[in-house]
């Protein structure tokens, strides 16, 4: 079975607050010394490709359209014990909106060749637009499963567990298929060996451009996207809390529940 | 002018609540630019519902009617909505961001080369143009999205809009729409569907909302935040981390990729405040933290909070809150 596993790198959403700044000229996070990490999901999405194969073989490329630093997250995945990497990278794609980047993924899968199931993270930790899996699907014409934490593969189909408001459904799909990955105790992403991550660190990891992957460029980068960002803002969150006190946890409890009650909240 | 398209759910003849948030939002955009509000049901007429539709806010109530959109497959829904948006010419065609339009509303933008703008908190009209905002960044910004070629399409954050004051009053149109789905296009199918045990109140609609994270060190403690939530006739939300490590349903997740509430009262416990959980409760009205770690981020958002161990607090909590609700 061919698996392929998109993932984005991306500025490590969990920094603190006063870390955060904002590029005004492109409207993006600045990087500044902020560590790159691979976006969480498609980190799930990784060890869940990693297991497939554990049960039914076959090879799992990972692709990853990003900056030339992208090439750190291609090698991590390599480092966990993914089996081939590819990078795209090229300034014209930059700016790309989430139907760009599907059409470039998309090229790029089937430059790889013949693929069973391509996984992504259900959501970036950065923009968050919940969209490049199903577009995936679109541009590949091929069924997308969204939100699934589970997956089995019987004769060439999946059986996916889907999460839903009310709990889960069992969906089947027929290969080749994209699903959109969300975490779960039985995908918790493995740790790289040392060993591991040294050897992926000396691989090289083929970088390809729009033109070697046939792109229309009216398609991508920021004169492809098919709405305009105008402004980001950053958003004041209210940070006055008032700390409730007390000598003891039964004092502090009191005190909670008659301040709840003075704001009238209880 | 802007003409809206609402695609809505309902169960049986009653719109559901997420549908009435949409039905908001889409009243005043199109009132704001004297345009009007369409309304999609999959599956064919529900007596009563196009009323409960009119009421919402819906001008028109468009039937789209096939035998495979009854209890449809998002192939299905995907392949309607792209024969008859076209036909119900809405410059926007607004969804509630629920599991449905995850997979549905990407696949729809795509077919019908189409914008599309996810998790909308806010939407407006200007002149020649459609202004969306979403957070971005895990909710540490705002970003302002503007459409000027349509239709675009939209899914609305829950929790985010009003519903639109009753209009019952006002008569409506209702149109039947029939659309040819191919059986051979849904490739999907749902063998199983499991509905995990919801215990009192539902969370995504509950007032007060009382969630666990990894600081409850495991499932048994969650005994003690139901028993709080009782009192207070709400529901228990947990964190990714909870739900990831299997203590709780995937259900109660409360975050960017589980449940967005948007309570009177929210009560955060052994929670760390991670980006990701703030982007489900962040619009609570009242926050109240209980933390062991006077550092942890959720201080920053939360407007009371209480240092201590969660253990030795809520018992009294919850016996003094019951004390104060009886009385």
């Amino acid at each position: 079975m061919n698996i392929v596993v998109c993932i984005k790198q991306i500025i490590d959403p969990e920094i603190p607050a006063e870390q955060f700044k904002l590029d005004p000229a492109s409207q993006r996070q600045l990087r500044g010394g902020l560590s790159l990490v691979i976006s969480a999901y498609d980190q799930n999405a990784l060890e869940m490709a990693l297991q497939l194969r554990e049960k039914a073989g076959g090879k799992i490329t990972a692709v990853s359209l990003g900056e030339p630093e992208a090439q750190g997250a291609v090698k991590s995945a390599m480092g966990m014990g993914i089996d081939a990497g590819v990078l795209v990278s090229d300034p014209v794609l930059t700016g790309s909106d989430s139907f760009g980047v599907a059409l470039v993924l998309a090229k790029a899968i089937q430059k790889i060749g013949p693929t069973d199931l391509v996984l992504t993270g259900c959501v970036s930790g950065d923009t968050g637009n919940k969209m490049v899996g199903p577009l995936l699907a679109e541009e590949l014409g091929v069924p997308s499963v969204t939100f699934v934490n589970r997956i089995e593969v019987r004769d060439g189909r999946v059986l996916a567990r889907r999460i839903v408001e009310d709990g889960y459904q069992l969906v089947e799909a027929p290969m080749p298929v994209v699903a959109s990955i969300l975490s779960d105790d039985t995908n918790v992403p493995r740790y790289s060996k040392l060993k591991d991550i040294m050897a992926a660190a000396r691989k090289t990891v083929p970088v390809w451009k729009a033109a070697d992957l046939g792109i229309d460029l009216s398609r991508v980068g920021s004169a492809g996207r098919r709405l305009e960002m105008r402004g980001v803002m950053p958003v004041q969150r209210d940070s006055r809390c008032e700390v409730v006190t007390g000598d003891t946890p039964a004092e502090q409890a009191e005190r909670l529940a008659n301040r709840l009650r003075e704001l009238k909240v209880l | 002018m802007v003409d809206v398209l609402v695609v809505a759910e309902a169960q049986g003849a009653v719109p559901s609540r997420n549908t009435l948030e949409v039905l908001g939002a889409a009243r005043r955009l199109a009132d704001a630019s004297q345009g009007t509000v369409k309304t999609a049901v999959l599956g064919g007429p529900v007596e009563w519902l196009a009323a409960a539709l009119f009421g919402g806010g819906a001008d028109e109530v468009l039937w789209v009617e096939h035998a495979l959109l009854v209890t449809p497959e998002p192939d299905a829904i995907v392949a309607a909505l792209t024969q008859m948006v076209p036909d119900a010419a809405a410059q926007v065609v607004l969804l509630a961001d629920d599991s449905t339009a995850r997979e549905v509303a990407p696949r729809l933008a795509h077919r019908l080369q189409a914008g599309l703008v996810t998790e909308v908190s806010a939407v407006q009209a200007e002149a020649q143009a459609v202004v969306f905002r979403r957070a971005i960044y895990g909710g540490r910004c705002l970003a302002e999205i503007v459409a000027t070629r349509f239709p675009v399409v939209g899914t609305v954050k829950l929790r985010s809009f009003e519903p639109a004051p009753d209009r019952s009053e006002q008569p409506g149109v209702e149109r039947r729409i029939p659309v040819t789905v191919e059986a051979s296009l849904v490739r999907t199918a749902v063998v199983q569907r499991v509905a995990e045990e919801v215990r009192g109140v539902k969370l995504e609609n509950a007032r007060v909302v009382v969630s666990g994270g990894r600081g409850l060190k495991g499932p048994e403690p969650f005994q003690q935040l139901h028993d709080l939530a009782q009192v207070l006739k709400g529901a228990v939300g947990a964190t990714r981390a909870a739900t990831d490590a299997g203590w709780v349903p995937v259900s109660w997740q409360v975050g960017q990729t589980g449940k967005t509430v948007s309570p009177d009262l929210y009560i955060a416990v052994g929670i760390s405040g991670a980006i990701q959980h703030l982007a489900g409760m962040g619009s609570s009205k009242t926050i109240v933290a209980i933390n062991t770690d006077p550092d942890a981020p959720i201080f920053k958002v939360a407007h009371l909070g209480v240092v201590a161990d969660f253990k030795a607090l809520l018992p009294p909590f919850t016996a003094k809150v019951k004390a104060m609700t009886e009385t």
